[in-house]
């Protein structure tokens, strides 16, 4: 390189005198050996650290735990005969509960996802923020949302299956989770409305499309990933439900084949399998399938987010 | 939709005509929101209602202070009806759930956000996802055959105790803590705990002192919606908490919670029968604490606004 160089105004000089990066020492770089000298000049700040990566590895062992001693206990004990199509003492057999839980789960969401998902796009599409019928809405999806499962259950049989005298019903279960889940699929809904932006509205608008047309041909399917992970989380709470349903679904062990049929869910079998006590083993593959389901259910609702989710 | 679409959207609807189709679909969006409210209101009556003349008989003074639970199944009016001691089971298993989710959940979201590195909260975040979908009657079957021979065996009594619910229920708990207490600490500006690094703070003082304090809001949410799962959880408490009616003495004794006593003796009741209305009633008592708590989380939230 020449010590001399014509200086070229306006020009970038043709070569920059090189440096090798790699020399540079940074100034604010710590070794490990730095670290943990700072960290014994701090115990306070030591104490957290080693609090918060303990409660990290409490939780991780907890639910690794949990899973894998359900599994191990469950696996080998799921045999053929569990999966009989008839329920008699001794194949305990969860066939009917399976058919039973998917009949009302699916039924439930019938019903359930058209008010909610309606109630939301009024929520989003119609309703001004300040409206204080929204709030008033937005109130009860709220307190909907907090009420336990067992008072649920106890509406349901007070309300369902003594005054309207449905019985101990699929028809009297199914509307009680439908109010379980009405706040939960309208909440997602709501959000996933809210996520379209307001230029997608504009251009429909301004190309002469009404409000309805707006809503379902580039709202609604602009939205779709976001509804229907909600959809399946709630099916989800459906499926893992015990407590709303003993006194609703009823406990019958046979296959309910209509709706005025009585007919236990998967976590009801699990609950009476438990409580009798004398199918240990049938107990442990029940819930190894009740989580397997869950699981496998959750799985698909994030799946559906964020697989299928659009960004605009 | 922001003000300015709307006020567009007005201009064009005075021009054009309303379309009949238009204005049905608007007024079936409108029924369905008001399904809502009509379902509140419609569980509200008809819980306060049927509560309400066996609590006339019993006595309101008497029902929530007095312990003596002898039900009277067929309903000649000597029954005894008094849930205190199942309200000091509720609390009892309550605040030990929370002492037992709410450290570990506090320090874990804290990790989450602060200290995961991106491929293990890869890992990380699914597995609490896994703690929150699991059914509660897996964690109470769980602990029936875990947690209670454990305790009957290392630390003594029945084993169906206060101490063996709290930890299931502490650990069902622990995904709601951990995702709200996660979200709100992340929801910090990044400035907070650069300004205090900046300053000399350690990464754990700045974190403490500076990014917990601006997310408390979010972090008292968190754990007022563990306490409220608590309070209505059902399942797991019944298989675990013993359902023994007494004020306990010790963490190994056994309590009944007011889920517990709905779901063990509503099969025995007839319809209109004063056993059947205190356990109504019951029901009632926990809607209140539930309003209680959903009214806490507004409030919280609207302050922190």
């Amino acid at each position: 390189m020449e010590n001399t160089q014509v200086l070229n105004i306006g020009q970038e000089p043709e070569k920059q005198p090189e440096v090798d990066i790699s020399k540079i020492i940074p100034i604010n770089r710590q070794t490990l050996a730095d670290k943990v000298r700072a960290y014994l000049n701090k115990p306070f700040s030591m104490v957290l650290m080693i609090l918060v990566l303990l409660a990290a590895v409490v939780t991780a062992a907890t639910v690794i735990f949990i899973v894998v001693y359900t599994l191990v206990q469950g696996l080998p004990n799921l045999k053929g005969s569990l999966f009989a199509w008839e329920y008699n003492s001794d194949n305990v057999s969860m066939m009917p509960a399976i058919i039973n839980t998917l009949f009302l789960a699916v039924m439930t969401l019938v019903i359930a996802v058209p008010i909610s998902v309606f109630a939301a796009i009024f929520m989003v599409e119609y309703a001004k923020s300040t409206n204080i019928f929204v709030k008033i809405v937005r109130m009860a999806a709220e307190t909907l949302s907090g009420i336990p499962s067992i008072v649920f259950g106890i509406f349901g049989m007070i309300f369902f299956v003594e005054l309207l005298d449905w019985g101990y019903s699929m028809l009297a279960g199914i509307f009680t989770m439908v109010l379980m889940v009405l706040p939960l699929i309208m909440r997602t809904t709501e959000e996933a409305l809210l996520a379209v932006p307001d230029s997608f509205r504009e251009g429909s608008f301004a190309l002469g499309a009404g409000k309805l047309r707006t809503i379902f041909v580039i709202i609604l399917p602009s939205a779709m990933s976001g509804i229907i992970s909600g959809i399946i989380l709630a099916l989800g709470r459906v499926v893992g439900e015990t407590a709303a349903l003993i006194y609703t679904g009823g406990s019958s062990r046979k296959l309910a084949t209509g709706f005025m049929q009585s007919g236990e869910t998967l976590s009801l079998h699990m609950y009476f399998l438990a409580n009798e006590g004398l199918h240990v083993g049938e107990s442990w593959a029940t819930a190894v399938i009740l989580i397997l389901l869950v699981l496998i259910i959750n799985g698909a609702a994030e799946f559906v987010g964020n697989k299928l989710k659009k960004e605009y | 939709m922001t003000e300015e679409t709307m006020q567009g959207e007005q201009a064009v609807k005075r021009q054009i005509k309303v379309d009949p189709k238009e204005l049905s679909m608007k007024i079936v969006f409108i029924i369905a929101a008001v399904v809502f409210i009509a379902a509140v209101v419609i569980i509200c009556v008809f819980i306060f209602v049927q509560a309400f003349p066996a609590l006339r008989e019993i006595g309101l003074f008497n029902f929530l202070f007095s312990s003596e639970w002898n039900p009277d199944i067929n309903d000649t009016g000597h029954g005894e009806y008094g849930i205190a001691a199942m309200i000091v089971g509720s609390c009892y298993i309550t605040a030990g759930a929370l002492i037992v989710g709410v450290p570990i959940g506090f320090l874990t979201a804290i990790f989450m956000a602060r200290y995961c590195p991106k491929p293990l909260y890869k890992v990380m975040k699914p597995m609490t996802n896994i703690l929150a979908g699991i059914p509660s009657i897996v964690y109470g079957y769980f602990g029936v055959r875990v947690i209670v021979p454990f305790i009957r065996d290392n630390i003594g009594g029945y084993g169906f105790s206060i101490l063996s619910a709290s930890i299931v229920l502490g650990i069902m708990i622990l995904p709601t803590i951990i995702s709200v207490s996660e979200n709100a600490i992340r929801a910090v500006p990044k400035s907070y705990y650069e300004g205090a690094v900046a300053l000399g703070a350690t990464k754990e003082r700045a974190i403490l002192r500076t990014e917990v304090p601006a997310a408390k809001s979010g972090i008292v949410t968190s754990i007022i919606l563990g306490l409220g799962r608590v309070i209505g959880e059902t399942m797991a408490v019944v298989m675990l908490c013993g359902n023994q009616v007494q004020f306990p003495d010790s963490l190994l004794d056994g309590v009944r919670t007011m889920t517990a006593n709905i779901v063990l003796e509503l099969g025995y009741t007839s319809y209109g029968s004063v056993h059947r209305g205190a356990l109504i009633a019951t029901a009632a008592v926990l809607f209140v604490f539930i309003l209680i708590i959903t009214l806490l989380v507004s409030l919280i939230r609207k302050k922190a606004k």
